[in-house]
């Protein structure tokens, strides 16, 4: 490669890469994402590259690895072009009938397509999907189109102009101006507003600076950042090299979770290329900029996601918070002022300076700007990342991208912002999602994860769960968490389990209090968070669970029993088969099977198993 | 030496000067007002593990906020309330929290009865699950900040956090100086001196040492280990301290 020393001569390379390049060559792309690995795309990419080696046809047709798509529940996704037929589900043996219908003769295969459940129809168009439809895939958009270990992908769609635009036309205090005019705010969870952020840190005394970008994803369920680290990691790259020349820091960090090998082999081999074009290192684009980037892998805490402990395990020591009196703008790693953000927020960035702040700022509402990537999971039809505008309702996306609750079931609620945010119940349906809205209703944007619930989850069983996983994450550092949490959770745990007592909704409100105001740092601060919101809204379940002694979704397994319904059960036997303690038994033909009360585990298995819904829940 | 800038704030409705860069917890102790906590010492740097030097500020701009006082500045125009109704409710449930982790504390339970909590709805732990460690973490902080050897810390993450010398074993770096004891809030760490033994016990591991004896009185002073160790980091020779401190004077 050779080295881009100017502005002129990036401009130069990026037109010599689109000549080089035919539009209207066919070309196959196959999601390399890690939802679709998942699916067994390495299987499909290899027999794309035999099977085109073997019958000669790479001069005909191209191949590449793509970025995540969204729709990793639909995996592996193939797109062939240029007419940009979506096929899902694509296994190996589709490989030869994509080659030989499609490509060669243009055919559309009906059975890979994507059927609407709702019309039945067949889609042949990724975007026209209903999962698509809703969505602005500003910052997942190139995902699906570019190879992301392949710089001249980035490049040919329009990737460092941006960077480009900001050394030769903009000063720092231009783009921090901006970014503050942009609206955007940060997509790690705090939704603090970036401009105002790399202003402090630009104007903060230090003799070195230093750029974060935080790529530690802990959320269960959460996997927008990772998806756009292993899809297009020059966009988060091309944000953190703007970012360092508007504050002023000439050394940047990626932490990043080991978990996530591609997402680190990915961004590693982003930074080499850069590199190796001048995009990065010493005097960048001749521009007399200086900037690296290094990675550093973390061990995979949940609390080494929170800004402190971040840095603390970057220098090497325990992953720990410490109070924020002092902000890190001020004095973060090695006490140098440090402007940490998430890897979506760094995303922003280049969209921000290339379409400007006027642009940018018509999306979403009033004090969000912008998209938000969410990542769509639980009780819903379509599952998968979903990037929409700010001030959406969650109805639209529940219903219009998500396709709905499976089975025909009931919504009930949704929990956003990941462990330490709230449930939110169906009545709030028609909420615009944005940061202020989620936490007026006691939720939080948090990551971005959306977990949709429907009739049959327990709101208090909901709770218990979280809180134990925030217990499990608790750093114990500060008394209010450790040993809040863990009392948090044994009281839930005596409630779901049939011990609860008239006084425990006093001392878990009592205790959510203590921890919110006196917690070290916000996992402690947002843990209540899931038991204050379904106290809320979902009062009537706690009652029941504490003064009947039922738990009305039918989860909680002391609270519980199983029931053959003799009304329907024709004793066909397969919950017999089903039941892994014998506990139900056949008395002779046509005759409903009996369920030994005393044999159950309350496992559940016949209920699952019987097609016609012969067994009851009471 | 160069004199700090004075800065004036209120606490509990008392006007005072104070040298910028001290905490509101030490300006409050320097003037007699009473502000909980557990987790500080002088010879350490806050950490705000404890939570229960909780106190409401309202900054010269107008902004309130719960803060630990152990580690926040004073700053020019500072209002400090240090027990309103909603401290004192939080700093109860963090009582009764400890309550229930120690039973067997009676500093925990005079505490208790100063903030005016008598009982803890929580379940009692088994008085040999933390014995009367709060895990404020005084003791390892002395041990690495003031000492320098770092003999003891925390343990595994969480709740299963524990105060101990690496894998529960006696530990190459201690020299059995006792600071942790000295510093360790609900005297959970015991020290024993008998005949030239001294014995070292955590909550959960525990240490012997063997005592040098003093040339002119007789007595058993100071455990070898600690001789090696101030002999290394001040250049002496071992033998200088065959004569306890206070036959020296
Ligand atoms: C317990 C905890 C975990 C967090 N985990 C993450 C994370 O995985 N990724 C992230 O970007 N921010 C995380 N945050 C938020 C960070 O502390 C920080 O606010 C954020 O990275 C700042 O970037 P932003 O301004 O771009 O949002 C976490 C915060 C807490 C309290
Ligand atoms: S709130 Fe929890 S995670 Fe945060 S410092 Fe305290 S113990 Fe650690
Ligand atoms: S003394 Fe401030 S937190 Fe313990």
């Amino acid at each position: 490669m050779v080295k881009v020393s100017s502005f002129a001569e990036l401009e130069t390379l990026r037109k010599s890469i689109v000549a080089r390049r035919d539009p209207q060559k066919a070309m196959i792309t196959v999601c390399g994402g890690t939802g679709c690995h998942a699916h067994g795309c390495e299987k499909v990419a290899a027999a794309f590259r035999q099977e085109i080696e073997q019958q000669n046809l790479a001069g005909k047709v191209d191949l590449r690895i793509t970025g995540c798509h969204g729709f990793c529940e639909r995996g592996t996704l193939v797109v062939v072009k240029p007419q940009d037929i979506f096929y899902q589900r694509v296994k190996e043996k589709d490989v030869s009938t994509i080659l030989s219908e499609t490509v060669a003769k243009g055919n559309v295969i009906e059975r890979l397509l994507f059927t609407d459940l709702a019309t039945k129809e067949k889609i042949t168009r990724e975007l026209e999907i209903p999962f698509y439809k809703k969505q602005n895939r500003l910052i997942l958009g190139n995902n699906g189109s570019i190879d992301p270990t392949v710089i001249d992908d980035y490049l040919a769609v329009g990737g460092y102009a941006a960077l480009a635009r900001s050394l030769q036309r903009m000063s720092p205090e231009q783009i921090i101006d901006e970014v503050k005019k942009s609206g955007l705010r940060g997509r790690g969870g705090g939704g603090f507003p970036t401009g105002i952020k790399w202003e402090s840190t630009r104007r903060a005394h230090g003799d070195t600076k230093y750029v974060i970008c935080n790529a530690d994803e802990g959320d269960p369920g959460a996997y927008m950042d990772r998806s756009l680290m292993e899809g297009n990691p020059h966009s988060v790259l091309e944000g953190m090299i703007i970012g360092a020349y508007a504050i002023g820091s000439d050394q940047g960090y990626i932490y990043i979770r080991n978990e996530y090998p591609l997402a680190v082999k990915n961004a590693q081999i982003a930074i080499e290329q850069a590199e190796d074009y001048g995009l990065l290192g010493k005097n960048i684009l001749g521009s007399g900029f200086d900037f690296s980037v290094r990675i550093n892998r973390g061990g995979g805490a949940f609390i080494c996601g929170e800004s402190t402990a971040l840095m603390a395990s970057l220098e090497g020591h325990v992953g720990e918070p410490r109070a924020k009196y002092v902000h890190t703008a001020e004095k973060g790693l090695w006490n140098q002022p440090t402007n940490l953000n998430n890897v979506e927020t760094w995303a922003n960035v280049p969209l921000i300076i290339n379409k400007g702040a006027d642009w940018y700022s018509k999306i979403g509402t009033r004090n969000s700007k912008g998209t938000k990537i969410f990542s769509l999971v639980g009780k819903i039809n379509n599952t998968g990342l979903v990037e929409v505008p700010m001030g959406i309702t969650l109805r639209e996306i529940v219903y219009d991208i998500g396709g709905g609750i499976p089975g025909g079931k009931k919504f009930k609620a949704v929990q956003t912002g990941g462990p330490s945010g709230g449930v939110i119940p169906e009545s709030l349906i028609d909420l615009p999602v944005d940061f202020d809205e989620l936490t007026k209703v006691g939720s939080m944007m948090g990551s971005g994860a959306m977990i949709v619930m429907d009739e049959n989850t327990c709101m208090v069983d909901i709770a218990k769960y979280y809180v134990s996983f925030l217990e499990g994450e608790s750093c114990g550092k500060c008394l209010p968490c450790r040993e809040g949490l863990k009392r948090l959770r044994e009281i839930l745990a005596d409630i779901s389990e049939g011990r609860g007592e008239d006084d425990d909704i006093d001392l878990l409100e009592n205790l959510s209090v203590a921890l919110v105001d006196g917690s070290l740092c916000a996992l402690g601060a947002t843990a209540p968070n899931p038991v204050l919101t379904t106290l809320h809204y979902f009062r009537e379940e706690y009652d029941a669970h504490i003064k009947d002694k039922r738990c009305p979704a039918g989860v909680c397994k002391e609270l519980i029993t199983y029931c053959i319904n003799n009304e329907k059960c024709p004793g066909c036997g397969l919950c017999v088969k089903a039941c892994p303690v014998q506990a139900i038994t056949l008395t002779g033909k046509k005759k409903p099977a009996i369920l030994d009360q005393e044999k159950c585990i309350k496992c559940g298995a016949c209920y699952d198993v019987c097609k016609l819904c012969a067994v009851d829940i009471k | 030496m160069k004199k700090n800038k004075m800065v004036t704030l209120t606490i509990d409705s008392r006007k005072l000067q104070a040298e910028e860069g001290l905490m509101i917890l030490d300006v409050a102790r320097d003037n007699n007002i009473y502000i909980p906590s557990l987790c500080t010492n002088e010879a350490v740097e806050p950490y705000g593990a404890c939570r229960l030097c909780l106190v409401e500020i309202t900054t010269a701009r107008g902004r309130e906020r719960l803060v630990t006082s152990c580690l926040y500045p004073v700053e020019e125009g500072l209002t400090v309330k240090t027990n309103s109704e909603r401290i004192a409710s939080v700093r109860k449930v963090l009582i009764q929290l400890l309550m229930a982790r120690c039973p067997d504390s009676e500093v925990i339970q005079d505490l208790a009865k100063r903030l005016g909590v008598e009982t803890t709805p929580f379940p009692l732990e088994d008085k040999n699950k933390n014995k009367k460690c709060i895990l404020c973490a005084l003791c390892a902080r002395v041990c690495q900040e003031v000492v320098g050897v770092s003999a003891i810390s925390l343990v595994n993450r969480g709740v299963n956090r524990q105060l101990a010398t690496p894998f529960f074993e006696p530990s190459e770096a201690c020299i059995g100086c006792g600071s942790c004891v000295y510093v360790c809030p609900t005297h959970a760490i015991a020290m024993e001196d008998t005949g030239d033994k001294r014995e070292v016990r955590w909550p959960h591991s525990q240490m012997e040492f063997k005592l040098r004896k003093c040339k002119v009185c007789g007595s058993y002073w100071i455990p070898e280990r600690q001789i090696e160790h101030i002999a290394q980091v001040s250049g002496t020779s071992p033998d200088d301290y065959d004569v306890c401190f206070s036959c020296r004077e």
